[in-house]
């Protein structure tokens, strides 16, 4: 078939073999960060209804964001982006007013202590001032004004990827394509050899850490499922489900696409000309998401990458190389033993 | 957020000017940019970043600017500028200064979660690869003992290999569902099939030649025969599959989102082969006396001059991405690998052709070396996972080069 592994592709669950009865409308998320009030109610929905373990309880000093990065035990995750600037035309007037003592030191201890161990593979983490005041009153210190401010949220999630590289790299064929155009992880299949991991250009999926023998499914890859469990039987995902202000909405990709672009040309006639859609086109270079968003920054700011491309793209060529190079070491073999004089 | 920082003396200490919101000029420039600047490069010299910005992954090893503090502005850590060459500041860099932005710079691609079992399998692998070259040309050539010295050499570099692919699984028990399907979209599924179709060959021919150590009746006997008469075949066999073994494991890193083996994968096989190459003809000096060893010398030489010749030009191709082969231990382990590979190839040239004692420590030598860039790629390739510099700037070059990928 064509495009099964790069390019545009209508019908992934059609392309990975499903047929007639079995074959059911692509399924996603829009995930519009525009309401998003960072609830993470997503977060908890999600958790409870995979029953996904904790990993760790952290307060990691980057604004409410306590879990840190999507994992094999984060399916969902609420960033929290502060900035000095108005959204649109809002004015919270507090430009210029006086800002109290900060404790951004005591949270930069706490984020330290955070980040060890385990958690260390989270990186380090610039972080954000919150303004919180200690006892002395707000405006002590001389000169310090309050600038403009703005909160962004996203609730970020597996993208369910047209072209997966998960999926391409699963030596064991754990990682399936369902029939509804999602990816999701066989539980009793995967190995834990890890290549999905790497193979991720969102980072997404990652092998269980836990105590083996005690913490469910340790030791092999987990990622959203886009609720499978659910969906087949008509309902909605745990998040989508959860969510308060519809942020985050369940359904068919096609109409979901149709839905994102009236939102987005909505906040662009109000004013906000930041507003912009992520992966809602078939064209990039993962042939679309099957979980998009609608962002109001570039996408580096909310963590994602800002042109990703499904990695089985250049696997052609590696694998042409790799031919080469093995016929090259081959025919130095031969030579080596071939030419001058014996011995 | 904009409350006061409280940290003005620490910037005065790191010898940079205070950027300290007491200061509204410096404040304005490094906490007022639009949505998506990029403020990461002038804040970071305003700050005097030398190396005390430096962020690691237990925290600051200084407190830093405010204009830090912010989220979704300044990249994150500053890898140190210490050591190895930095394009970065470069005014014909095609990204000056490397300024991107990141999510409290962390991470935006996951690192694999696998142990040194892995680079120790690429360099076992390429020596049993290598060695089951040599032992084929030596067996037709006559040369028992580099034929002795390459299939066993072989057989122990694939067992452990084995060992260290099994041990890495999170489910170890579980190996065996690689053999429900065979994919060629996944690297780790062909070498899955690679191994079966050597593994035995290469087992079989160690087997023959270590037909001797069998008690006289069986080695006399029917078993005996046999394996006497499979050596040759079955080592043939095993020269034929065994440069796929060395050139595919540069496809499993390559085939990643990891930015510096991805950004590798026009050259890596070469450099793997290469590798393989040197290491395995230096296990053949040590093994083989000098008079038989003349084709593991070549060997060696051609695979070790291959391999820094086309490192070179796979890092010229790299970009940014080839910084962490410089840096941190990588950048060891990199530098290491070239000496001990120059001294290896000097010293064959010198005296491998004279001296046993000579041969084998120039063998010895590649060996190192050929283990050495394994590491090294493999830690490189971690590092530019867990820093998102390496992932946004070279996207976002290609953006400005030629706008989003977008395909028709």
């Amino acid at each position: 078939m064509t495009n099964s592994f790069y390019g545009p592709l209508a019908d992934p669950a059609g392309d990975a073999g499903w047929v007639d009865g079995d074959h059911q409308p692509r399924k996603g998320f829009f995930t519009d960060t525009s309401v998003c009030i960072g609830c993470k109610a997503c977060e908890v929905a999600c958790k409870e209804w995979n029953a996904v373990p904790d990993d760790g309880m952290n307060w990691l000093g980057s604004s409410y964001d306590n879990s840190g990065a999507l994992g094999a035990s984060t399916w969902r995750h609420v960033k929290f982006i502060e900035q000095p600037k108005p959204l649109g035309a809002q004015q919270a007037g507090m430009e210029g007013t006086a800002a109290g003592v900060s404790v951004t030191d005591v949270l930069n201890r706490a984020a330290d202590s955070a980040l060890a161990g385990d958690r260390s593979t989270l990186g380090s983490t610039n972080r954000v001032d919150l303004g919180m005041p200690t006892t002395t009153l707000p405006g002590q210190v001389d000169g310090a004004q309050r600038t403009e401010f703005r909160w962004l949220m996203e609730s970020d999630v597996c993208k369910h990827c047209t072209h997966a590289a998960c999926l391409d790299v699963c030596p064991t064929g754990s990682l399936f394509r369902t029939e509804f155009g999602t990816v999701v992880v066989q539980d009793d299949i995967c190995n834990g050899c890890g290549y999905c991991v790497p193979a991720c250009p969102f980072g997404v999926i990652d092998r269980r850490v836990g105590e083996k023998g005690v913490t469910k499914n340790e030791g092999i890859a987990q990622k959203c499922t886009l609720c499978y469990d659910r969906i087949g039987d008509g309902l909605q995902p745990a998040c989508a489900t959860a969510c308060p202000t519809q942020s985050i909405q369940y359904g068919d990709v096609d109409e979901l696409r149709e839905r994102a672009q009236k939102r987005v040309d909505a906040l662009h006639a109000a004013g906000v000309h930041d507003a912009r859609l992520y992966g809602e086109n078939g064209h990039d270079g993962v042939g679309g998401l099957g979980a998009f968003f609608l962002l109001l920054d570039e996408p580096e700011v909310y963590g994602l990458p800002p042109d990703p491309v499904v990695t089985t793209r250049d696997l052609p060529e590696m694998w042409r190389k790799a031919a080469l190079a093995a016929v090259a070491m081959l025919a130095g073999a031969v030579a080596v033993f071939g030419a001058g004089e014996r011995r | 957020m904009t409350g006061v920082d409280d940290r003005e003396t620490t910037d005065t200490r790191e010898g940079g000017p205070a950027p300290g919101l007491d200061n509204p000029d410096v404040a304005n420039r490094g906490r007022a940019p639009g949505a998506g600047d990029v403020v990461g490069g002038a804040a970071e010299r305003a700050a005097g970043t030398s190396g005390p910005n430096t962020l690691t992954r237990e925290g600051p090893a200084e407190p830093r600017g405010a204009e830090q503090a912010l989220t979704g502005q300044a990249g994150g850590r500053t890898p140190s500028t210490t050591g190895g060459r930095r394009k970065r500041g470069d005014k014909n860099a095609v990204v000056p200064d490397a300024e991107f932005t990141s999510y409290y710079g962390r991470p935006i691609v996951k690192a694999a979660p696998w142990a040194h079992d892995i680079p120790a399998y690429l360099f076992m692998g390429g020596v049993a690869a290598g060695s089951s070259l040599l032992a084929a040309g030596a067996d037709v050539s006559d040369r028992p003992a580099l034929r002795r010295t390459g299939r066993l050499g072989s057989i122990v570099g694939l067992t452990l290999s084995l060992v260290a692919l099994v041990h890495d699984l999170g489910r170890p028990a579980r190996f065996h569902h690689m053999l429900r399907v065979a994919k060629p979209t996944s690297p780790m599924s062909v070498g899955t099939w690679i191994l079966p179709a050597y593994g035995p060959f290469a087992g079989l021919a160690a087997a023959s030649e270590l037909r001797g150590l069998l008690p006289r009746a069986l080695r006399t006997g029917l078993v005996g025969r046999l394996l006497g008469s499979s050596g040759r075949p079955a080592g043939l066999v095993a020269a034929a599959v065994a440069p796929a073994v060395a050139s595919y494991t540069a496809v499993l890193l390559s085939d990643t989102s990891t930015p510096t083996w991805h950004a590798a994968h026009r050259h890596l096989p070469f450099v793997f082969v290469g590798s393989a190459s040197a290491a395995s003809g230096g296990l053949g000096m040590i093994g083989a006396p000098v008079a038989e060893a003349r084709p593991a010398r070549r060997l060696a030489v051609g695979g070790a001059l291959l391999e820094l010749a086309v490192e070179h030009k796979m890092e010229q191709a790299m970009g940014i991405t080839a910084e962490p082969l410089h840096e941190g231990s990588a950048g060891r382990l990199m530098r290491t690998s070239k000496i001990l590979t120059v001294g290896g190839v000097l010293g064959t040239l010198a005296v491998g052709g004279r001296s046993r004692l000579g041969a084998a420590a120039s063998g010895a030598a590649l060996l190192a070396g050929s283990a050495c860039l394994r590491f090294g790629v493999f830690d490189a390739g971690q590092e530019s996972a867990r820093d998102p510099r390496y992932t946004v700037v070279p996207q976002r070059e290609r953006v400005e080069r030629q706008g989003r990928t977008h395909l028709n």
